[in-house]
């Protein structure tokens, strides 16, 4: 591949380079965005919300209207404001965030980049380090849950933990596959340059590092007592720090929501030629399931977060019964997204074992089409189900056999993903690498989680668990022990092909082994804890489980371990050690693979033309078998 | 410095920055709670002062917010704090002088006295087993012990209302005495019952949340 | 050389496993779980329970064996040399069997944990129109309890004695309970767990679940739903008692809280009390 050389010009002093529209102008605009928004919202306060935000201590007007202007701050810092601006003034389209001579230095991944790389590498980093806030926030937890009558941390900072730790987890994390691997691998798997809107694109990255710090200050007003699901009306009644969890989903809502509209106009406007339906890898098939999720279910959150707003501001009462509200209207709305949510968190995962099973086992997916209709089948029904967390609170007793049978169904399309991982490792040549050793701790963690979910659907057994730890260990299974696996494995097979570097091997092995046991250990007996009468988000419980609470603790910290060995890794392999990798580390036929490291700013030098199955693995099979009955091949 | 050597340094820098801020974030915000206030030791039992304010000191991060606080009977000191620290297996007699106005309970029931020696409280001197549940300002209930008082407040045209803690005798109060038995040793949360937190929707908000207001602790050693 | 017959293998590893890990599941393990044979619906949830995981363990074990089979027996012997695996896509007959089974097993589910839950409500809270009301057998009354929660406690009222309200319930031993469950402010849960029965409280609904005693019984209560900075404390202990027992407790609490009771306004499904505004 032949590249033109790039006369870079002289680089100016770094001072000079760091004025411009970059994070730290973002930065201060922001800052500068806050108080401003601050003080016209406490012009505006009407007489009577500002008796009681005066009798309060706090202002929720002026807390939002300067949340908004520093996020408008921030955003115009970066520069987002340039292109509209310029555009409207008449000048032509560009892309010139990607083609200037920025495009080799580091300063790219601190400002707008348009191109699709920088904004996988941005996110990478960025949902990383609030991973490891959301982390640490549970090894905290589980301090506490050390001793139900000796008390580490204040009964408020606690519940403001377990809030901070799962809205975190499941603000940042659902983008996780999305943002880092979708933005940067999407494009080059269907034969594209770059995304549909790449502005757009670094639009939603920047949007969410803007609401994990919004995030963050609810320490400065107290925290929230909620929990990640935010139900009201007891979020009402939160002080400020609620105002910080409204802020961060209603950001985290309008970010999902342009990504998932972003991969699905890219996946379907900006094929190349010969990447027909039946051709796309898998991987995008999973994607773009997941961007429908996204586009369908965000803004269930952001509408339903306005209301809460609103109840909190300018008195309305939609969440107040009483006054014509109902504590009903919050949990339909938030599972209505709520639940999607969950599949959006749980369908990469999918997506990414399917695609990395073929490379390592040597044979082409098993039941692609199969595969596909699990994938659509998931998507379908996840809008119909989220009546199941309501099971017990006194909806309409009518409805209840209906989601039954819907959350039942949904484990159908889940067994075809299964039945496919199954097939393609069936007489395989499997070879355990180690992105092959998270996608089988994938499995094994998914199996469980998944089976657990039959008995959560199921009503009778539902009175049992909901509500308690049974239900949490579930989904730890389900979204740690899935998606957090397969985030690993894809960074361990495509991190490689991004940075050009290797991983040290038996650091990666060490950080696979001890995290699945760790994590096993943890979440295995909290099952137990569950059906034992444990409910959950409580700071005490019956002296009877401590020495479960107990072992889950120092399971949980060996967990904490593990991710400091994956933390070790990644800076000695990726900062210190810094040894190159060959083009394709695991001779993979994806196309990504056939590029070469670093890829190029304009990934292809001619768009490619795609006339095979993504899947080329194999050696053709003779005909008939003996036993086989239905045709095909066994 | 060769490019190996300054990436090493570079990353110790950054880990030991990041270490630095958990840990000021444990110590300064997470573990930092009000401190504890004992009862005083008498050959009668142990006594313990406490007083309700409608507004906490100015100088409290929450000058706005209702309070308790402990009173030092000797001193007269005021010191605010909501983790109260008594003797196990003994007769523990509360005082609380009630500075704050009245609001109501939410539910009624709880304007009868529960879980105090002779089930009856002394109100002003006078011995009471019920109160109007109009005229709460405030509660003082362990419900692990089955303890709970209510509050009665001075009342809308009371003259010389206190404003900020702290409140001396002179402004309008009402004087609420009971007497309770303490069990073996353990942690006891407490809280008050009345929603009394002005400003918060349902009034349960605020202080009614944070432990050092309306919540804290009976530490019974 | 001998070709080996995977699949064949594989399904008597199988059965090797899942019939006595399925016995031992059903049989052993399951019916002593949680939470009891302390009432029906309690029994009820561990028969549902059993009748679960006399499905789930098969199928997982399934899985287990057909992955654990395929890492061992397929694992790349030789990665010196660069061999691929056969191109096999698929197979129609394998993948129609497995939709039949999977969706015949979803489907029983289903409707069996429909079927018992329309027997006997299961114990979960129904809303105010249950679908599930259970009669109280000819010649007695089924005892009505209200169960109000607040931040943070739950308190009783018995409407058929006054109307009278107590912070600790006892209910008497075989006996049909209706409980209306309903909230002063924000969304709680009544869980008592070894009776069975759990049920969301939202303020300004009745929330209905039954219970049918059977003998005495300790009960831990505990709030299933955050609802605050106490929630982990909002716990109690209930119990069932003989029904004499039941009538003297009772007697004896509506004279202690007699004076409470003239403060209480009447007996109503739901409350809306003042103040709901904001405090102050």
């Amino acid at each position: 591949m032949s590249t033109t050389a790039v006369t870079a010009p002289p680089r100016a002093p770094l001072w000079r380079r760091l004025m411009g529209f970059n994070i730290l102008t973002g930065i201060l605009l922001g800052i500068g965005g806050w108080y401003l928004g601050y003080w016209i919202g406490t012009r505006l306060t009407g007489e009577s919300f500002a008796y009681f935000a005066s009798e309060a201590g706090q202002n929720d007007i002026a807390i939002f209207l300067g949340y908004f202007l520093g996020v408008v701050g921030f955003l115009a810092g970066l520069g987002f404001l340039n292109y509209p601006l310029r555009r409207m003034l008449g000048h032509p389209p560009t892309l010139a965030e990607k083609e200037s001579a920025e495009t080799h230095g580091a300063l790219r991944y601190f400002s707008l980049s348009t191109d699709h790389k920088v904004v996988g590498m941005q996110y990478l980093v960025g949902i990383g380090f609030f991973f490891g806030v959301g982390g640490l926030a549970a090894m905290l937890i589980r301090t506490e849950l050390l001793s139900p009558h000796h008390h580490v941390f204040g009964a408020n900072q606690y519940l403001t933990l377990v809030g901070t730790h799962g809205t975190l987890m499941m603000g940042m994390m659902t983008s996780s596959i999305l943002g880092p691997f979708a933005n940067y691998f999407v494009p080059i798997m269907i034969g594209a340059r770059r995304m549909a809107f790449p502005r757009i694109e670094a639009f939603t990255f920047w949007l969410l590092m803007a609401a994990g710090v919004i995030l963050l200050t609810t320490l400065a007003w107290g925290g929230f007592q909620t929990g990640w699901t935010g139900y009201q009306p007891l979020g009402a009644q939160g002080t400020a720090g609620f105002d910080a969890y409204i802020g961060f989903f209603t950001l985290v809502g309008i970010s999902m929501t342009l990504l998932g509209f972003n991969i699905m106009a890219t996946v379907i406007t900006m094929r190349a030629p010969g990447m027909t339906w039946s051709r796309l890898p898998i991987f995008v098939w999973g994607v773009l399931a997941t961007a429908f999720l996204m586009l369908l279910a965000a803004p269930m959150l952001a509408a339903a977060l306005m209301m809460a707003t609103m109840d909190r501001t300018i008195q309305t009462t939609f969440f107040i019964p009483g006054y014509g509200g109902s504590s009903y209207l919050w949990q339909n709305l938030f599972w209505f997204f709520g639940h999607p949510e969950v599949y959006i968190v749980a369908l990469p995962g999918f997506a990414i074992v399917l695609e990395l099973l073929p490379v390592f086992t040597r044979k082409p997916l098993w039941g692609y089409r199969l595969a596909v209709a699990g994938l659509a089948g998931v998507t379908f029904l996840s809008f119909f189900v989220w009546q199941h967390h309501l099971f017990v609170s006194g909806i309409n007793a009518d409805l209840r056999p209906f989601y039954m049978l819907s959350t039942e169904l949904i484990s159908l399309p889940t067994g075809f993903i299964f039945l496919c991982c199954m097939g393609t490792l069936w007489r395989g040549r499997i070879r355990f690498t180690v992105p092959m050793w998270f996608c089988i701790g994938w499995a094994f963690n998914f199996l469980f989680g998944g089976i657990s979910g039959v008995f959560l659907s199921d009503v009778p057994s539902d009175v049992l668990t909901h509500g308690s730890f049974f239900s949490m260990a579930h989904f730890h299974y389900t979204i740690m022990g899935g998606l957090i696996f397969t985030f690993f494995a894809a960074i361990y097979y495509w991190v490689p092909k991004m940075t050009g570097l290797r991983f040290n091997e038996m650091l990666s092995k060490i950080h696979f082994w001890t995290l699945f046991v760790a994590f096993n250990a943890t979440f295995g007996p909290l099952f137990a804890v569950g059906w034992l009468g444990q409910p959950r988000r409580v700071v005490t419980y019956p002296f009877g489980l401590q020495t479960l609470n107990d072992v889950v603790s120092i399971a949980a910290y060996c967990i904490g371990v593990s991710m400091l060995i994956f933390l070790a890794n990644v800076v000695w392999s990726l900062v210190i050690k810094r040894e190159p990798s060959v083009a394709n580390p695991w001779n993979s036929k994806s196309i990504e693979f056939q590029l070469p490291t670093p890829l190029p700013v304009h990934d292809f030098d001619r768009i490619p033309v795609f006339d095979a199955d993504p899947y080329p693995y194999g050696e053709p099979v003779p005909a008939a078998p003996a036993f086989a009955s239905g045709g095909g091949q066994v | 410095m060769s490019g190996y050597a300054k990436r090493i340094v570079g990353v110790v820098a950054v880990t030991l920055a990041f270490a630095l801020g958990i840990v000021l974030f444990i110590v300064l915000y997470l573990t930092s709670v009000p401190g504890s206030s004992a009862a005083t030791r008498t050959p009668a039992g142990a006594h313990l002062f406490l007083a309700t304010v409608p507004a906490a000191e100015l100088s409290d991060p929450h000058p706005t917010w209702v309070s308790y606080y402990a009173v030092n009977a000797r001193s007269g000191n005021w010191r605010h704090t909501t983790t109260y620290t008594l003797p196990a297996h003994t007769l523990v007699h509360v005082t609380i002088f009630e500075y704050d106005t009245q609001t109501g309970l939410r539910n009624p029931f709880i304007a009868q006295v529960t879980g105090t020696v002779g089930g009856t409280f002394l109100l002003n001197g006078k011995p009471t087993k019920a109160i109007n549940p109009d005229t709460a300002s405030h509660v003082f209930a362990v419900p692990q012990l089955g303890l709970s008082v209510p509050l009665m407040g001075p009342g809308g045209n009371a003259k010389n209302v206190c404003a900020n803690a702290p409140c001396s005798l002179k402004n309008a109060h009402e004087t609420i005495s009971f007497t309770f038995r303490t069990p073996g040793k353990g942690l006891y949360r407490w809280q008050c019952f009345v929603p009394c937190a002005a400003g918060y929707i349902a009034g349960f908000g605020g202080p009614m949340q944070t432990v050092g207001y309306m919540d804290g602790f009976i530490h019974v050693v | 050389m001998k070709e080996v017959n995977h699949f064949r293998r594989v399904t008597l590893w199988w059965l090797v496993v899942s019939i006595p890990a399925t016995l031992i599941v059903v049989l052993v393990l399951a019916p002593g779980m949680p939470p009891g044979n302390g009432t029906n619906q309690a029994a009820g949830q561990v028969i549902d329970n059993t009748v679960l995981f006399g499905i789930a363990t098969p199928v997982t074990v399934a899985v287990l064996v057909v992955f654990t089979y395929s890492l061992i027996t397929f694992r790349e012997r030789t990665p010196q040399v660069a061999a691929e695996g056969p191109a096999l896509r698929g197979h129609a007959g394998i993948q129609l069997w497995w939709i039949v089974v999977t969706t015949g097993l979803v489907l029983f589910l289903a409707a069996y944990g429909s079927i018992r839950m329309l027997e006997d409500g299961a114990g979960g809270g129904q809303g105010p129109n249950p679908i599930a009301p259970i009669k109280a057998p000819p010649g007695q009354r089924t005892l009505r309890v209200q169960v109000v929660a607040q931040q943070w406690q739950f308190t009783y009222r018995f409407p058929q004695y006054g109307g009278v309200e107590v912070p600790n319930i006892e209910l008497p031993a075989h006996s049909t309970i209706q409980f209306n469950v309903t909230s002063l402010d924000v969304i709680h849960s009544w869980w008592a767990y070894q009776l069975g029965v759990k049920a969301d409280a939202n303020p300004g609904v009745n929330n209905v679940a039954y219970v049918q005693t059977r003998g005495p019984l300790t009960f831990d209560v505990h709030c299933a739903e955050l609802c605050g900075v106490w929630h982990g404390y909002m716990f109690g202990v209930g119990h069932v008692v003989s029904k004499a027992r039941f009538a003297a407790w009772i007697a004896a609490k509506q004279k202690q809280f007699a004076p409470s009771l003239k403060k209480l306004g009447p007996y109503s499904k739901t409350y809306f009390p003042q103040p709901l505004r904001r405090g102050g």
